[in-house]
């Protein structure tokens, strides 16, 4: 108690220098716990992308492959798999719903998604939220469309606007489908998911915009009026890739087993969680590297506080003597200065964890909203409280160098300090 | 409790015989690390409640032997014993204890934690001394007694609850006195204490410090170069009667 009242006070003697380190170590300290709260939210959203589906069914690929195409519109299938099939699994008794997706269009940049209805029931993101409409409504019309909460504040649609599909994907090259415009029907909440840049229309409008269509090109002389379109049969052969839901758990297994042994056609169906790991340990190095920055940050911070009390131990030297000629043991000395150390990083530590929450408390909701980055504000975990254990730790290690150094000091000045 | 801590120790002998606060037999000593200088004493020693002048320039290994006295480095053989026990068969930590216990010291200046009042400075050594926080708690709060001394030394009672810095140094030894008093050690250790002092304040100074050291029936060893100080003490030594020093095997 002496000891710590000692050390107390001898910082507040040197305020402004104490007071400097905590607050170096306290910054570093909201950056890195910042950033880990940021790789874990990061985390959570990415694999939280896709949820409340239990299999991606598409052509026989590699499950990051159909993962990246079918969520994350990245990349295209390299076949299509035919509605036959679908309609087998569909009639399956373990499956609930099958939700097909067919892409290869674009508009002004973002993809173009064929769907059914049945996607907005089905497709959960985020401990299973549905999809919410910011206005709007879903497919009525052939035509209708429904847009992402990123479309549409980058192109400034609202409801009722205009909308030109391009063949193919790019921004500029693809040949337009001008002769059918889309109207948008309704406008996605933020997601923080690839849904917030898709556009998303019907199966049968997708349909109708590629008849007289021969691949990349548009056959002369063909052309057909959109009313003319809505009388006939717009139902696809084949779809891109679907979202199924089992009726158990145990469904999963079996509708999946099922999938990848059906003798039509070469299929393939993922869990989407399992897939969803597999791609976060390649895109997630990333985030290893940011947090082995902070982490120097705070490495940083703490050996400036060890100079700093290091730096002052010298013009200390009498301050060391008296307590010595008092009576105070060398161990004593020791753990004074550790324990100067060890208050420093802890006041680092609280003030840092502090501000954190303060700065959570205000960027929680932008985050949120810009970034659909969502950060739940909650009490220090586990895994963050070890941090902060080993960072007093480091600190209590860093912290003996002055510490033995004072000692030695102590021992070599004797009685009286040499100048 | 910690008086009799060391007396309790086997390894401790207690020279129940001596009738000297201080007693140095066959001292050697050389520093640890530093090559050559080497310090012995013969014979030395000091009555209980005696007052000496100890004359020494620099380099004359004043600063050792006060450090041996002291018990803050451990001599390579012999004895030195305070108030009975030998200090040089202690463990370090049981020699920081005998040094609380027993020892008063006055540096010649700085002597004061610059954090802290006038009255947490005197009352600090009784943290690190059960046996004169007892003594000193003898009538009444140890902070009372602290209060006492600093008002016989001249110091204002309004004056004690404020910090150290803004003091004089004259003021400054003084609070150091009464440090260095309270409790009642055996023994006070002054190096040279009134070097930084002007000739006013050093009289005044040396007049409250004899007081005191009589009023405790402590022993006294001030160290000085200024002669004009030594005729109040009971007896006079140059440090080189007490200490040989010498410079071997230096290259």
């Amino acid at each position: 108690m002496t000891t710590f009242l000692l050390a107390w006070q001898s910082l507040g003697n040197r305020r402004t220098t104490a007071l400097l380190s905590v607050f170096a170590i306290a910054l570093s300290i909201t950056l890195f716990l910042g950033v880990e709260r940021m790789r874990i939210g990061a985390k959570s959203s990415f694999t939280n992308t896709i949820s409340g589906t239990d299999l991606i069914v598409g052509t026989r690929a590699g499950s990051v492959q159909l993962l990246l195409y079918s969520v994350f519109r990245i990349g295209n299938a390299t076949s299509n798999i035919s509605m036959d099939s679908l309609d087998a699994i569909e009639s399956r008794a373990d499956v609930a719903w099958v939700v097909p997706i067919s892409l290869g269009d674009s508009h002004r940049g973002y993809r173009v998604m064929g769907t059914s209805n049945g996607y907005f029931e089905h497709y959960r993101y985020r401990n299973k939220q549905p999809l919410q409409f910011e206005s709007g409504q879903r497919f009525e019309d052939l035509f209708d469309v429904v847009i992402g909460a990123e479309v549409a504040l980058q192109l400034g649609y609202q409801i009722g606007t205009s909308v030109v599909v391009s063949h193919g994907i790019g921004a500029i090259t693809g040949k337009k489908h001008d002769d059918m415009p889309f109207k948008v029907s309704g406008i996605l909440q933020r997601t923080g998911t690839p849904v917030d840049r898709t556009v998303h229309v019907s199966l049968a409008a997708l349909e109708a915009i590629h008849l007289g269509w021969d691949g990349g090109s548009q056959s002369s002389g063909f052309r057909i009026d959109a009313d003319q379109v809505r009388d006939m049969d717009l139902q696809p052969g084949s779809v891109t890739a679907a979202l199924v839901g089992t009726k158990t758990r145990f469904g999963i297994f079996q509708v999946q087993r099922f999938v990848n042994e059906y003798k039509n056609e070469p299929l393939t169906a993922v869990l989407p969680g399992v897939a969803l790991q597999e791609l976060w340990s390649i895109v997630g190095v990333a985030e290893t590297a940011l947090t082995a920055v902070s982490a120097m940050v705070v490495l940083t911070a703490i050996l400036g506080m060890v100079t700093m009390i290091l730096s002052t131990l010298n013009e200390r030297r009498q301050e060391i003597a008296i307590l010595r000629s008092i009576g105070a043991h060398t161990g004593t000395i020791f753990s004074l200065l550790m324990l100067e150390a060890v208050i420093l990083a802890a006041g680092g530590i609280l003030l840092g964890t502090g501000l954190l929450y303060g700065l959570l408390f205000f960027i929680t909701p932008w985050i949120e909203q810009s970034y659909g980055l969502f950060l739940p504000i909650e009490a220090p975990s586990l895994y963050e409280l070890k941090l902060m254990g080993l960072i007093l730790v480091i600190a209590c290690v860093v912290g003996t160098v002055p510490a033995l150094r004072a000692y030695r000091q102590s021992l070599a000045d004797g009685m009286s300090v040499q100048r | 409790m910690n008086d009799t801590d060391a007396l309790k120790n086997p390894g401790v002998q207690v020279n129940s015989g001596s009738d000297s606060l201080l007693a140095l037999n066959d001292v050697q000593f050389h520093w640890p690390g530093r090559d050559g200088f080497t310090l012995s004493v013969d014979s030395f020693s000091l009555d209980y409640g005696e007052k000496l002048f100890l004359k020494g320039p620099s380099g004359s290994g004043k600063s050792t032997l006060l450090s041996l006295i002291c018990g803050i480095v451990s001599p390579d053989s012999g004895s030195i014993c305070i108030d009975g026990v030998d200090i040089a068969q202690l463990s370090a930590s049981q020699a920081d204890r005998l040094r609380a216990d027993k020892l008063g010291i006055i540096f010649q200046q700085f002597n004061l934690l610059p954090y802290g009042s006038m009255l947490q400075n005197v009352l600090l050594p009784l943290q690190f001394s059960h046996a004169r926080r007892e003594r000193a708690s003898a009538s009444g709060m140890p902070a009372d007694e602290a209060r006492r001394l600093l008002q016989r030394l001249g110091l204002a009672v309004e004056q004690h609850a404020r910090g150290v810095t803004r003091l004089s140094i004259g003021q400054q030894q003084r609070v150091a006195v009464a440090r260095a008093i309270i409790g009642n050690p055996r023994l006070i250790i002054a190096d040279e204490p009134t070097s930084a002092l002007d000739a006013d304040n050093r009289d005044e100074f040396l007049k409250l410090l004899f007081e005191e050291v009589t009023h405790a029936n402590a022993g006294l060893i001030l160290v000085s170069h200024d002669q004009s100080l030594a005729s109040r003490f009971d007896r006079r030594m140059e440090i080189s009667e007490i200490a040989n020093t010498s410079l071997t095997g230096a290259a």
